[in-house]
């Protein structure tokens, strides 16, 4: 490679490291702080003494004020509504792909078309009349009629990648189970099902991170302190303090992320795949 | 066995998609229903409906806040769609493609961190940056630089918001361009070196045109998510100060969630949408997205 070209790359690479900065610095900032002591920092991100100080707030309700419930059960509530929203997604955009992929009936097209005009709609959009559905359902307050909500206005876009995954199982593979004597739901569980894993391996970390991640709905929606989420506990101790306790909010943000981090950086084959609304590229 | 015989039989496939059904038909159907139902209402804290005809549909217009809120929308959109989700994208997917793949896709997996990150931490982090202390980073710099404290959260909101929407928002075109980009067939950039064209004039005539569709697609999408997106936004600026960065999503949310005006919200919600559609038709007719999508990934019934 001639000088030039190494020059060039050179710069192209200084310039992405100039523009990866602050995010690298962010994040290091908050795994940092989390075990930094004070308010004083070098060099802009390094605390100047360090503690576990603000991380009594796992083993110590008060460290994190005494209008916060227990971190545990924040926990608990979290992966309550994680695990939920990923096993009803999966296994209900699972079977509907399937039958939009492998069965013919009456009115299969429309339905698929109307399937993708609600991915395509906004549907933050009717947060307010949510609200009233599941005021009169008995389900506000409640984690629940969040898990369920979730999941309705997840499941066309679940429906979708997993049709485009079963759309790509060869019809010969389900032929010769048919030929073998397998009935058809015999084939769907024993030759297709198989064979979409990493579709459902996809499915399932989206959705997942997608209700560990959620605060909106937690925040309109839930109005019992004993129905926080993670989200709700960090944004409470954020809004109550503002930046007097970096330390614990750091820690508290940290310890949030953890999943977050698990799969981002052991899937972020799968991650990728879904991450993005969809886009296959 | 007569009364058996009565409960229709379902067939395999409908009982596989009956579930899926019945929560999109409860939970996404009912309340798209509900909605419009709500916004010919004044609903307030009570919950009690009473039906008053378009009053909540053109409160709006004697709302003062409204057009306020419309500017700051389109402020909102327009910026961050331009500045990060579509030039940011695009330069993070030249220069990720430029160097070596190994190179590349670390920084492109550093820019998607943001998007996997819960809003709350996302947002503490900008705060952290933004501290109006010495102790956050932009200020320490500033600082170092002989520059004084700012509090660039209440004197520059907008920069802040468009930088913080759009620092999760860039990750989604450089993704596509990326794509679309390393799809560009080798030989054309070959002939390129071969004709002798300097690396500007190679992104200027074959990358930039292979990544036009892409560019209209990420144009479109990043619109009508933007439109709705107002969560960072909440927990940032809250809309403030004093309304500078209250964008139409938001003020839904603050009137129906925060002040329990359910049926002016609910109308707010209809215009949103309305916007909305109205984008979408736009894009639709300058763009002929109509001719360009249907070939593409759309069933052939059999």
């Amino acid at each position: 490679m001639s000088g030039a070209a190494l020059r060039n790359r050179a710069l192209l690479i200084a310039a992405l490291v100039l523009l990866a900065l602050p995010i690298a610095a962010a994040y290091l900032w908050l795994v940092l702080a989390s075990f930094g002591r004070g308010h004083e920092l070098t060099w802009g991100i390094f605390p100047t003494s360090y503690t576990t100080d603000n991380w009594r707030f796992l083993w110590d309700a008060s460290a994190a004020g005494r209008d916060v419930p227990s971190v545990w059960l924040a926990t608990r509530n979290s992966v309550v509504l994680a695990v939920s929203i990923m096993v009803l997604d999966v296994s209900l955009a699972t079977n509907a792909g399937y039958v939009f992929s492998r069965w013919t009936f009456r009115g299969r097209g429309p339905l698929l078309a109307f399937v993708m005009v609600l991915h395509a709609f906004p549907s933050v959009t009717l947060l307010v009349s949510l609200f009233i559905v599941l005021l009169h359902m008995g389900l506000l307050d409640s984690l629940w009629g969040i898990v369920l909500v979730k999941v309705a206005l997840q499941l066309p876009f679940g429906i979708f990648v997993m049709k485009g995954f079963f759309d790509s199982v060869p019809w010969e593979s389900e032929m010769s189970a048919l030929m073998d004597g397998c009935t058809r739901l015999g084939a769907y569980r024993r030759v297709i099902l198989p064979q979409v894993m990493p579709g459902i391996a996809s499915i399932a970390i989206f959705s997942f991170l997608e209700g560990w991640k959620e605060f909106l709905f937690v925040y309109a929606f839930t109005f019992d302190k004993s129905s926080w989420t993670l989200s709700l506990y960090l944004q409470s101790i954020l809004s109550r303090t503002g930046g007097a306790q970096y330390g614990l909010l750091a820690a508290v943000a940290v310890f949030y992320m953890l999943p977050v981090v698990f799969f981002f950086l052991f899937a972020q084959k799968q991650l990728s795949r879904v991450q993005l609304g969809g886009v296959k590229g | 066995m007569a009364r058996r015989r009565r409960i229709p039989r379902l067939r395999p496939w409908q009982l596989l998609l009956l579930p899926a059904a019945v929560l999109i038909a409860l939970f996404y159907l009912l309340p798209a229903v509900v909605n419009l139902v709500l916004a010919f209402s004044d609903m307030d804290y009570t919950f009690d409906y009473h039906f008053v005809g378009g009053a909540s549909l053109v409160r709006p217009l004697a709302d003062p806040m409204f057009g306020v809120v419309l500017r700051n929308t389109a402020v909102y959109v327009v910026t961050t769609l331009t500045l990060m989700n579509v030039v940011a994208a695009l330069v993070l997917a030249i220069l990720t493609t430029e160097v070596p793949e190994r190179v590349g896709s670390v920084f492109r997996v550093l820019w998607l961190l943001p998007r996997a990150t819960p809003s709350v931490v996302y947002v503490l982090m900008w705060f952290f940056l933004l501290d109006p202390t010495d102790y956050g980073l932009v200020n320490r710099v500033a600082g170092s630089l002989g520059g004084s404290n700012y509090d660039l959260l209440t004197s520059h909101p907008w920069a802040v918001v468009v930088l913080m929407n759009g620092c999760v928002g860039a990750s989604m075109g450089m993704v596509v361009f990326t794509a679309a980009i390393k799809s560009i067939p080798p030989q054309l950039i070959m002939a390129a070196r071969v004709d002798g064209a300097t690396a500007w004039q190679r992104i200027r005539h074959v990358t930039l045109p292979a990544i036009a569709w892409p560019v209209m697609f990420v144009t479109v999408y990043q619109t009508l998510s933007l439109l709705t997106s107002y969560e960072y936004i909440l927990l940032s600026t809250d809309g403030g100060p004093f309304y500078q960065t209250e964008v139409l999503s938001l003020y839904v949310f603050h009137n129906a969630i925060a002040d329990y005006e359910l049926g002016y919200g609910a109308a707010l919600s209809i215009g949103l949408m309305a916007i909305g559609t109205l984008v979408a038709l736009i894009y639709w007719r300058v763009f002929g997205l109509g001719a360009r999508s249907l070939p593409a990934r759309i069933e052939v019934d059999r």
